[in-house]
């Protein structure tokens, strides 16, 4: 292949139950990013090497993984950012049980997501049943649409990375998931009773490390989930608020 | 294989995909009260739906109050090549708005124009500014609205399983079985109505914009339940695909770049597209590159649409000959510019996806210079043979829909089409399907039990060939044979080679474990890809003349006497039986509205 040169690789090979690192040498192309790699070694040393991917080209958001250590895409990850000469490990996202290999079970997501209050929109604005919305308006929840559910936040978050509280916490990608609607200028769902209680808003101590590690560059923590904390706690904290809330019934 | 191993659900209506037409299939069924399973072999919210970038065609007359259906309608048809099933085009255009506004009403978040409406951009062959979008990143939006709507609506959504195949008694489709791939076992669905919305078949080329899962296994699982094909020759091989580096070759550069004033030059640095204007569209589009500015500035009243913008299939037809000719860049491709069009803020605001992409994966701004792009497989425009009223096939409780649906884009689909199709088609098939519902057919333990035989054959292949290797030597003659031109000796070569792979897919074999296992997935899908390539050459070499995505150097006109006419492909015994069929003419109103404008 022009171009190409020898890289090393090692890769977390494994089941449940357990797995190590094996090493692997791939003639790397020109442009390369990791997946390519990945996929070469499946298709000329491993077939049996499992790897989720779909669009391979960053929209998907179907290729997470731990690329020396950091959650990352990787489609969206050039091999020509890392040293030559040093062999590059590449490990499932801890914060969710293996699959196989590179493949994660990340059917949780789906569960809270399932649990969020749906979208409910105003009344129509118009005799013809539509709405005016203006741009200003959209362009804050449509940044948190651009989320391509990668979970690469929630596998970077101490409160599921590191102390597992699946059961109390939704994540930062579900609390994106929620801002969506609830700052959404047509919706008229509460969610705030959801978020606190269900969603464990509170456990979120705004490290912002989910930020940092999304391939969309979504400012989760500052324009998704402070704005969403603040609204809980105007809801269920300020008392005047709630007699407000509560006298003009909104 | 025990039958233990084998678990069984029973559903009122089966939807196996779970894109932008799945997921409105299954969302609509579920409003009629059927019971309902959302198949799919990737995750939920991963489908190809999510790659669609540039917008949804629909004539909301929101920025030129002057569109309407019509105009909708004619755009299609002659983008089609006169070639479409009249009826599909007609009722995707009449009911395009609607569904949009439907989206909206379940929470998209579409671009707004001023005055606070659903605003809408220019798109190639499209007479006005049409596709309702979200920056560049339409489909994503579409999909994950569909995904709340569907899980909200109580959906069973059964994800990472794939088909394998669909059984049918007296002519009757009763179920589906499948496997899936965490842990490589069976499930059986029984159902009298099943909906199949698995996307295209453009794994079967080199240079693709499309995933892994697009191995054509809906036309395949149609075709094998003894369905009809039509019009698998049209293969629609987008304009603007990555070229350089060459891991990213083929990776879909949208539309909407153009659409927003982008503009193709060639080594040289001219703008070439000015020298290919079509007959049909002569009189339509900009003459001077003034004027094509003046309209990408806003002018649109007195001035013409750039030639950028002609249909995909006269642009990537228009850049293969650059190239040939020797006027393409050193990577092989020609030069996409908007940097010298727009300024960098717009171009971000517009295009962020793309801006994204070029960064990361190219190293270039395309905010200050030009993208390097070629032809790249996109689309099929052939697909399963339906009812165009209820999306049926010639199987009865057999429906199809999206991309693996035939007929409705005719010999060329315009761009923005799709995600329009994907809601008019998937609405429509959705209630026709919870309309079949019934008890299905009951079909013997036997055949599920040799399915599943089959299915696992390649673990009994020890030292057998490795899949990935026969993969991608199908895709390397079909990108050589079956690609954007085409002629006789080319189209016989990939028929005999095809056979050849045919004996080496059986054989493969496969190492390791059933669970999540890529060796033994691609295994099952060359099943899938040998017969739509098979049915792509055939159909091919079938039609001698040149007709939208249909390019044959040896016929290199259109023939009027073959617009009308389609080529079929339906399974007799073991032989792939291809014949002729006329399409109905077109009613006299509607042929009078495509010959003299709306």
């Amino acid at each position: 292949m022009a171009g190409a040169e020898q890289r090393r690789f090692r890769l977390f090979r494994g089941t449940r139950e357990g797995g190590e690192l094996k090493e692997y040498q791939v003639a790397a192309g020109e442009g390369w990013v990791v997946l390519d790699a990945v996929h070469a070694i499946q298709a000329e040393q491993a077939p049996d090497l499992a790897v989720r991917w779909n669009c391979k080209a960053g929209k998907c958001g179907s290729c997470s993984a731990e690329i020396n250590g950091k959650p990352r895409l990787m489609c969206m990850t050039r091999m020509s950012d890392y040293p030559a000469d040093e062999p590059i490990t590449v490990m499932p996202m801890k914060a969710f049980p293996v699959i196989k290999d590179l493949v994660t079970d990340v059917s949780w997501n789906y569960e809270v997501a399932k649990r969020i209050p749906a979208f409910q929109p105003r009344a129509p604005d118009n005799a013809d049943g539509t709405w005016r919305m203006y741009q200003y308006e959209v362009e804050r929840p449509q940044e948190f649409r651009k989320c391509i559910e990668c979970f690469l936040c929630q596998d970077v978050c101490h409160v599921l990375r590191t102390h597992g509280k699946h059961d109390a916490f939704m994540g930062p990608a579900m609390l994106v998931r929620a801002a969506v609607y609830e700052m959404h200028p047509l919706d008229k769902a509460e969610r705030h009773e959801h978020l606190r209680r269900e969603g464990g808003i509170g456990y979120c101590n705004i490290t912002k490390c989910c930020t940092e590690v999304c391939p969309e560059s979504i400012t989760i923590t500052d324009n998704a989930i402070i704005p969403l904390k603040e609204r809980v706690v105007d809801a269920h904290y300020d008392p005047l608020a709630a007699l407000w809330r509560r006298l003009t019934a909104r | 294989m025990a039958a233990s191993d084998l678990r069984t659900h029973h559903y009122d209506v089966v939807v196996i995909g779970a894109g932008g037409a799945g997921l409105r299939a299954a969302i609509e069924a579920s409003a009629q009260q059927a019971k309902v399973a959302l198949v799919c072999k990737s995750l939920l919210g991963k489908a190809h739906t999510v790659m669609a970038e540039g917008g949804a065609a629909a004539a909301l007359g929101n920025v030129m109050g002057e569109d309407n259906w019509r105009v909708h309608f004619r755009d299609t048809m002659r983008g089609g090549k006169m070639h479409n099933n009249w009826r599909m085009a007609q009722i995707h255009a009449q009911e395009a708005p609607d569904r949009i506004r439907e989206l909206e009403a379940w929470g998209a978040l579409f671009d707004r124009t001023p005055d606070g409406r659903i605003n809408q951009r220019p798109f190639g062959g499209h007479t006005y500014s049409r596709l309702a979008h979200v920056g560049d990143r339409t489909g994503l939006e579409m999909i994950r609205v569909l995904q709340d709507k569907g899980v909200h609506a109580g959906l069973d959504v059964h994800m990472e399983c794939t088909i394998v195949r669909l059984f049918v008694v007296g002519g009757r489709v009763a179920g589906a079985l499948g496997y899936f791939r965490e842990t490589g076992r069976f499930v059986l669905f029984r159902a009298g109505a099943i909906v199949l919305a698995t996307g295209g078949i453009g794994k079967a080329w080199q240079i693709t914009s499309n995933s892994w899962e697009y191995t054509g296994d809906g036309h395949a699982l149609a075709y094998e339940a003894g369905a009809e094909l039509i019009d698998m020759e049209f293969v629609q091989f987008h304009p603007t695909g990555m070229v350089w580096p060459p891991g990213v070759r083929g990776i879909l550069v949208t539309e909407g770049v153009r659409g927003e004033g982008g503009v193709l030059k060639n080594a040289a640095g001219e703008r070439f597209m000015f020298r290919y204007m079509p007959e049909m569209f002569k009189g339509d589009f900009a003459e001077s590159e003034a004027e094509a500015d003046a309209w990408v500035k806003g002018e649109r009243k007195k001035n013409r649409r750039p030639p950028e913008l002609l249909t995909r299939d006269v642009v990537s037809k228009a850049i293969t000959r650059e190239i040939a000719e020797g006027r393409g860049t050193p990577h092989g491709g020609v030069f996409l510019d908007i940097a010298s069009k727009q300024s960098p803020e717009y171009i971000k605001q517009k295009l962020p996806s793309m801006y994204h992409q070029f960064k990361e994966l190219a190293h270039i701004d395309i905010t200050k210079d030009a993208m390097e792009i070629g032809p790249t497989t996109h689309y099929v425009m052939g697909g399963v043979k339906v009812d165009a009223e209820t999306q049926e096939s010639t199987v009865s409780g057999l429906f199809a829909v999206g991309e693996v649906g035939g007929g409705m884009h005719g010999a060329n689909r315009l761009g923005g089409n799709s995600l329009s199709d994907l809601l008019v088609f998937g609405r429509r098939a959705g209630l026709h399907a919870a309309a079949k519902r019934g008890p299905p057919p009951s079909f013997p333990d036997a055949e599920v039990e040799a399915t599943m035989r089959d299915a696992l054959a390649p673990f009994e292949h020890e030292g057998g060939e490795n899949p990935f290797g026969v993969q991608a030597a199908l895709q390397a003659v079909m990108q050589r044979n079956a690609g954007i031109i085409r002629d006789q000796k080319g189209l016989e070569t990939a028929l005999s080679e095809l056979e050849g792979l045919k004996g080496r897919a059986r054989k493969v074999g496969i190492t390791g474990s059933r669970e999540y296992n890529p060796g033994w997935h691609t295994a099952i899908d060359l099943r899938s890809l040998l017969i739509v390539s098979e049915a792509t050459a055939r159909a091919a070499l079938e039609r001698t003349e040149s007709r939208g995505a249909h390019t044959r150097s040896d016929y290199p006109d259109s023939d009027e006497r073959q617009a009308r006419e389609q080529i079929v492909i339906k399974k007799e015994g073991d032989r792939m039986a291809v014949r002729r069929e006329a399409q109905p003419p077109l009613p006299a109103d509607l042929m009078k509205l495509v010959k003299e404008g709306a």
